[in-house]
């Protein structure tokens, strides 16, 4: 009951400006290409749904695969920069250098290394997109351990792979969900931008380019709609996974 | 007997020829039998957490040598000689109540069947049946500190150390969990050595009293304590109570200047 008192307010706001953005286009005459009512959009949406569809779920699974392949390695690379102090040294300074650059700017270059009808192309750059920020969070989180922590599992004679199962990997579960939340947006955005670099018709970045250059605002519009969906439902998801993952953290616990 | 703790000529120095350089310990010369009740008192600063740690191998000193039931403190420490109880509870987050208090048994390899069993007994003892699935963040303040003397017990150490264990409690809480760790002592025949600064504490508590100086800590006083045993709350109101009062307050007060 109380889960859905707390969607109102957004909902209201939501369908609120829906309302307005609706009622200022039709009171201004704002042309299509400018900016669509939401009912243009809406018509064009189910329209099109078919060819959105297949565009949305190709350019989906391959942000999850880039997702996946990117969280997976930081993951492994967080774990050795957190056991090797060297490895750390040496890599973060390198880490935290690279998530400060568009990395965005590779999918040109990816495109000439896959082709352009690759979807690999896109994994490619997602990966190494998502990449640094996981990596960076999670040896912050790896490393949070506190000393009396340390100390405690010291008296008992603990093990280093105990020290990490036990205290550091579970210590480091939020900054890691956090780190995901973010990167799921990026990989969406990372995905689409790459596409729009060229390749098939039926990845969302090219409908969305092809569209645009042929006027037909309202399409463009509604695939990126559907584009919005696809980052709410990631980060929904996650945000699931986290609730059950860390009901102990003080994000989760109070609300 | 082999003594449970023995410190022959131990000395401790942070930061050895540098210029933050601190001489925490020096001469220090202490055994305690097995089965004693050993109480740490001295003005802060003065080397008692540090003299904790060098028993549990946690910090090596820097002179001398620490033995802890007839073996050096880092055998002792590979052996699970000792339990540890923190200022703070330090309680891990992410584990419920019972879970914290197995964690121990958890890295020692215990089977689950035997961690539960003892999780339970443990909390028995401490008198948080009906916590088990909560988390340290549903717990008081005194009951987070009861689950980390749950743990500590838990793997049956010979020897329990305590640093300031009761410090950040009430009155009330406080005194009341004195009489329970002193049930859990008689039940567990432990040894336990008690880092505190509160003189009524140490008194009620201990078979023994150690009153230490201030930087470099040394020990200047072994006060023994010949109040009866079982100490109840009446034990606060015997006349003697209060003459050890006095000579431990008038020992402390010496070292001050
Ligand atoms: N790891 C450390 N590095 C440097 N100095 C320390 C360290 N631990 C303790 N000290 C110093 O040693 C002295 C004794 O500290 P401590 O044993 O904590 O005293 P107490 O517990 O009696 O208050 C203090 O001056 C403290 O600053
Ligand atoms: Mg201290």
């Amino acid at each position: 009951m109380t889960r859905l008192q707390n969607w109102v307010p957004a909902a209201v706001l939501f369908i609120g400006g829906l309302g307005v953005w609706e009622g200022i286009v039709r009171a201004f005459s704002i042309k299509g290409f400018i900016l669509p009512a939401p009912s243009a959009i809406a018509l064009a949406f189910t329209e099109e749904w078919s060819a959105l569809r297949v565009a949305g779920f190709s350019t989906f699974a391959t942000a999850i695969a880039g997702l996946a392949v990117g969280a997976t390695l930081a993951v492994l690379a967080a774990l050795a920069a957190a056991r090797w102090t060297p490895v750390r040294e040496g890599a973060m300074p390198l880490a935290i250098a690279a998530n400060s650059t568009p990395i965005i700017v590779l999918a040109p270059i990816a495109n000439s290394w896959f082709g352009l009808r690759s979807a690999w192309g896109t994994v490619l750059v997602v990966a190494v997109l998502v990449f640094f920020p996981i990596m960076i969070n999670l040896v912050k989180g790896l490393l949070s351990a506190e000393t009396s922590q340390l100390e405690l599992l010291d008296s008992y004679a603990a093990t280093d792979r105990s020290v990490l199962w036990k205290l550091r990997l579970p210590g480091a579960l939020p900054y890691l969900f956090s780190a995901l939340k973010v990167a799921a947006a990026l990989s969406l955005i990372g995905a689409i931008v790459k596409e729009y670099f060229g390749g098939s018709q039926e990845r969302l970045g090219q409908y969305i380019t092809s569209k645009a250059g042929l006027f037909q605002f309202e399409e463009a519009w509604a695939a990126i709609v559907l584009a919005s969906a696809f980052g709410i439902l990631v980060y929904l998801t996650i945000s699931i996974i986290e609730r059950m993952a860390i009901p102990w953290h003080v994000s989760i616990r109070n609300v | 007997m082999t003594n449970a703790v023995k410190f022959s000529n131990v000395s401790m120095t942070f930061n050895e020829g540098k210029e933050n350089q601190v001489h925490a310990l020096s001469d220090i010369d202490l055994a305690i039998e097995p089965g004693e009740f050993v109480s740490l008192i001295g003005p802060s600063g003065c080397g008692k957490s540090t003299l904790l740690r060098l028993v549990g191998d946690l910090a090596v000193g820097t002179g001398g040598q620490v033995e802890v039931n007839g073996k050096p403190a880092h055998q002792a420490r590979i052996d699970r000689d000792y339990g540890m109880v923190f200022q703070s509870a330090t309680l891990l987050d992410w584990r419920k109540v019972l879970a914290n208090v197995t964690l121990p048994l958890e890295i020692m390899g215990k089977g689950s069947a035997e961690r539960e069993e003892r999780g339970r007994a443990m909390l028995d003892l401490v008198q948080l049946s009906g916590f088990e699935d909560h988390y340290p963040w549903q717990l008081s303040g005194g009951m987070q500190q009861r689950v980390a003397i749950a743990r500590a017990l838990a793997f049956e150490p010979s020897l329990l150390l305590m640093d300031e264990p009761f410090g950040a409690l009430d009155e009330m809480t406080r005194e009341r969990m004195q009489s329970e760790l002193l049930s859990i002592w008689h039940a567990t025949e432990t040894t336990v050595i008690f880092v505190t600064h509160s003189i009524p504490e140490a008194v009620f508590l201990s078979t023994k009293v150690i009153v230490m100086s201030p930087r470099p800590g040394r020990i200047v006083d072994v006060i023994d304590i010949d109040l009866g045993q079982p100490r109840t709350p009446d034990t606060r109101e015997e006349p003697r109570f209060y003459e050890l009062l006095t000579v431990v307050r008038e020992s402390l007060r010496r070292v001050e200047h």
